[in-house]
């Protein structure tokens, strides 16, 4: 299962204070670092001055109120926007120059709120298309049916089977990808973003229309995925008993600002986020 | 002063584009279809007009109403009986359907009327019973305007100025750009959708008869595929302006006659054709979305 | 290969298919069933199917669309027949000189895509679709402006945009031959396309599509239509997989334009407008897109349908625009799919959702 490629050697930096960082991870350089990250939108700051580090095995939560800007970061990190100001440094590489899909090769796949699979195609093609990069032959190859193109379209047949395994969709796999129920689609996302070989997995919302055991069948899967890839994950979400059961280290946006990062048992104490959540127990009293 | 006639010219031949456009500009802004029967619907209206002109004896402008109404009523038929059964339908679906609709009227033309084109007569006389150009005469007569032009020029900003008050203040108005907006949420609120898209029709429709009684009138010759060009034409227009921007078709059209009347004198004649859509393509890549289009990216 | 996959199997009957058809259609014209109109539609029609199948890689599989594909067509036509002409002397043989004269305009159509497509895939839907018209009118007003001859002193071009040069400021020698009189288009051309080269051609298109859609590049070029964000997220570029396909569609265009350039010996660039573009579209939507055999038999069947209602002359495109609009509305309009749905066996009703 794990045929993880040659990642390049960390660089052994020691991560800083501040970070919410698990001791395990503390050793090694972060897989993500945001520095001073903010964007605009026509005179509209949606993110501002957003610093997050994140272990190279840790298992992260972004959370907030709606419309916090959460999704927003994510966009930043894989570049679907431009951040206006700050770096964003994926194992150490700046992505300020790099396009969407450069990203996705240093690295960071993701899901989406509002699930975008390719549709019209089927289960383990829209897995295969995952494992674009993974395989090797060239177009004339294809054209021409030559050996290296048979080699490569079983290895990655085999790979995307495996991969859809983890969540026992092997099954569906010639089903096309649209017709999926609800549930089988967003896991099926996760599987196409595994697919790419990432270090880090951005899942937004995976548990958004889940029921309880769905989602709890969800928390063991993603720590799952984190054991058996080794890989960091950073995830959006609502449901509280996901975050706090399973994130190690939790950062809380509001208002596209940060204003509480620490592990699950901080963040429920913080008054700070319970007051954002919340709202203040009587407006008067504050002034 | 010819490089003046010249911008004249182009403005007038214009003005007549950006009538076609606004038609186009607003089926598109609202049914988001590209309506590629609109320019066959122009050709009706230059047959209906010269029909009631030769055959019935009216009068060119109670012919212009004629038209106006025939082509108003097209507008609705084919709107009922081809596009409302495919507004769920792919927009590719429809664009086809739009193809077969313009060959259905274009092949209809050339049975009832014939291929032999029709000599059209002007609404205003270009010339005089002596046969001096029935112009308005400037700067000592060196620089002369038809009537006719200054009357499709006139048309044209009543029309448009016509359009954007409808448009912002009355109800039907106000509905179209909801329904352009968001159809669903348009529903929600009361506003009977099938009703305002056959309004935008009709008006569309009226709008191309107008433009066919005003192209004839510059260019007598009046065929079944009199209306293809000056439609392919206008489309460009629209888009060039901003498609769905009822500023947008007005400017569009403008500068498309324009271009095409400098390109026909200065460059070459073969190539003014050429020359619009090449100005086309490089608007486009500099504004993705038109000269006074809104540039919508897509919400991840 | 004891397991065909479903799309291997329909891909392999598709083949069959069109090998019987070849047989058969060589056997009648063999016989003299065919009459010398129907056999003269059979090098258009395998162009058109090729048409047909190219346009379907970039509206079906790219899921771009393109009005003007008949522009790289016309590319294909005229380079094709200045390729076969020049080389009369220098190539007796007539299918060797076809093949050059088909590859020759699949490479300058393909250049010409890629050159197109630079600014085209940049945009996206109807902007798109209003510059590749906008395109392949600009191509056909090019060709009208040129006069092209040869003599053995080799090519000679002018581009005559001013229209005021004639054929004589070519100063070809007493031997030379003019191949193309700009808006007269190419006159005296040696008409050298055959029903076979058509059929290699049709199975040769059909190959390449078909192998590239089953491959990485075809996934990604689908994925990119199914969702382009989405396609972008998991590292597939963009820009690269619409250019292959949109260079990949204009080539084969241009090898069919080729074919149908050297089948006549008078032809005019005005051929190659906007409702050609419009007519292979047409093709391509009523065959179902992405549907490769969908398309040869759309594209068989409505080229022959017009000829066919020959006899009603004056009719004969009203009923086609009818069977257009009628077609349209049945597959599409929720009306007709749940009357239709009521006769489908093995399932209720109308599908939810």
């Amino acid at each position: 299962m794990s045929e993880q490629k040659k990642r390049p050697a960390t660089k052994m930096v020691p991560v800083q204070t501040h970070a919410i960082v698990p001791d395990r991870d503390a050793d090694k350089s972060p897989i993500l670092e945001c520095h001073h990250l903010g964007i605009d939108f026509g005179g509209l700051t949606a993110v501002n001055d957003f610093n997050l580090m994140i272990g190279r095995t840790e298992i992260a939560g972004l959370i907030g109120p709606n419309g916090a800007g959460k999704t927003t970061v994510f966009n930043m990190l894989t570049k679907v926007y431009q951040p206006t100001r700050g770096v964003i440094l994926i194992d150490g590489h700046d992505t300020s120059k790099m396009s969407t899909a450069q990203v996705s090769r240093m690295g960071i796949a993701r899901t989406f709120q509002n699930i975008r699979l390719f549709k019209e195609m089927s289960v383990a093609d829209n897995v295969l298309v995952g494992l674009h990069h993974e395989m090797d032959y060239r177009l004339p190859s294809a054209i021409l049916r030559l050996p290296d193109f048979w080699r490569g379209e079983r290895i990655a047949r085999e790979r995307a089977l495996e991969l859809l395994s983890i969540f026992d969709m092997q099954d569906m796999a010639d089903a096309k990808a649209g017709s999926l129920p609800y549930g089988a689609q967003r896991r099926l996302e996760i599987v196409r973003a595994l697919a790419t070989n990432p270090s880090l997995l951005l899942l937004d919302e995976p548990a958004a229309g889940m029921n309880p055991s769905e989602t709890s069948d969800l928390m063991d899967n993603i720590v799952k995925i984190r054991d058996l890839f080794h890989i960091a994950i950073m995830l959006i979400e609502h449901d509280m008993n996901l975050v706090m059961g399973i994130c190690e280290g939790i950062c809380v946006l509001n208002f596209g600002e940060v204003i509480a990062k620490g592990s699950p048992d901080e963040i429920k104490q913080n008054p700070v986020v319970i007051e954002a959540y919340l709202g203040k127990k009587d407006k008067k009293e504050a002034q | 002063m010819e490089f003046l006639s010249y911008l004249i010219s182009g403005i007038s031949l214009g003005s007549v584009y950006a009538i076609i456009a606004l038609g186009y500009t607003m089926v598109y802004g609202i049914a988001k279809m590209l309506n590629f029967a609109h320019g066959d619907v122009i050709m009706v209206g230059g047959y209906i007009s010269f029909c009631g002109m030769m055959y019935l004896g009216l009068n060119g402008w109670v012919a212009l109403l004629l038209a106006m109404a025939v082509c108003t009523v097209l507008g609705i038929i084919v709107e009922g009986l081809a596009y409302r059964p495919l507004r769920q339908a792919t927009s590719l679906a429809v664009l086809i359907t739009a193809i077969g609709v313009s060959y259905l009227l274009q092949n209809t033309a050339l049975l009832v009327w014939g291929a032999t084109p029709k000599v059209y007569q002007s609404l205003i006389p270009l010339t005089d019973a002596s046969g001096a150009p029935n112009a308005l005469r400037l700067m000592g007569g060196r620089l002369s305007i038809s009537y006719m032009s200054l009357l499709t020029m006139a048309a044209c900003i009543i029309i448009m100025v016509g359009l954007t008050l409808f448009t912002s203040r009355s109800k039907m108005g106000k509905a179209m750009r909801a329904c352009s907006e968001d159809k669903d949420a348009a529903r929600l609120m009361g506003i009977n959708v099938n009703t305002t898209i056959s309004v935008t029709f009709a008006i569309g429709s009226a709008l191309a008869a107008v433009a066919g009684v005003l192209l004839c009138s510059f260019n007598p010759t009046l065929m079944p595929t009199t209306g293809s060009m000056p439609g392919i034409r206008a489309f460009t227009a629209a888009v060039f302006g901003g498609i769905g921007s009822i500023p947008g078709a007005f400017l569009g059209g403008l500068l498309i006659g324009v271009i095409e009347a400098m390109a026909k004198a200065y460059i070459s004649t073969q190539l003014a054709n050429s020359v619009v859509f090449a100005v086309l393509i490089v608007v486009l890549l500099v504004r993705p979305a038109g000269l006074l289009g809104k540039y919508v990216p897509e919400k991840v | 290969m004891k397991n065909l996959k479903p799309h291997t199997r329909r891909n392999l009957i598709t083949f069959i298919g069109l090998a019987v058809v070849w047989i058969v259609v060589t056997v009648l014209r063999g016989q003299g069933v065919l009459g010398r109109s129907a056999s003269g539609l059979l090098v258009p029609i395998c162009c058109y199917v090729v048409m047909a199948l190219s346009l379907n890689l970039t509206v079906g599989i790219m899921g771009e669309l393109s009005l003007g594909h008949a522009g790289f067509m016309g590319i294909g036509a005229f380079t094709g027949i200045i390729v076969s002409q020049s080389l009369m002397r220098a190539v007796p043989s007539v299918p060797l000189r076809l093949i050059a004269a088909m590859l020759v305009g699949a490479v300058f159509a393909g250049i010409f895509g890629f050159l197109i497509g630079i600014p085209v895939l940049r945009l996206r839907g109807d902007y798109l679709a209003i510059v590749t018209l906008a395109f392949g009118e600009i191509i056909k007003e090019l060709i009208t402006c040129l006069l092209v001859g040869v003599d053995e002193h080799g090519l000679h071009i002018i581009f005559n945009y001013k229209g005021l040069k004639g054929v004589e400021d070519l100063h070809l020698s007493e031997t030379g031959q003019v191949i193309i009189k700009g808006a007269q288009g190419a006159t005296g051309t040696q008409p050298i396309a055959t029903f076979n080269a058509g059929m290699i051609l049709i199975f040769l298109t059909l190959f390449i599509i078909l192998n590239v859609i089953y491959s990485r590049t075809g996934r990604a070029i689908m994925a990119i239509r199914d969702n382009r964000i989405a396609a972008e997220s998991v590292g597939i570029e963009i820009t690269r997989h619409k250019m292959i396909a949109f260079v990949m569609s204009a080539a084969m265009a241009g090898a069919a334009g080729a074919l149908y350039g050297l089948n006549y010996s008078n032809l005019v660039a005005a051929k190659f407008d906007f409702n050609t573009s419009i007519l292979v579209l047409v093709f391509v939507v009523l065959g179902g897109l992405g549907n490769m055999r969908g398309s040869i038999i759309a594209a068989v069947l409505l080229y022959v349908l017009p000829e066919a209602l020959r006899s009603m002359h004056d009719y004969r495109m009203l009923i086609y625009a009818v069977v257009l609009i009628a077609v349209m509305l049945a597959t599409n309009s929720p009306i007709a799919q749940s009357f239709f749905a009521r006769f489908r066996f093995g399932r209720k009703g109308g599908d939810e959702e």
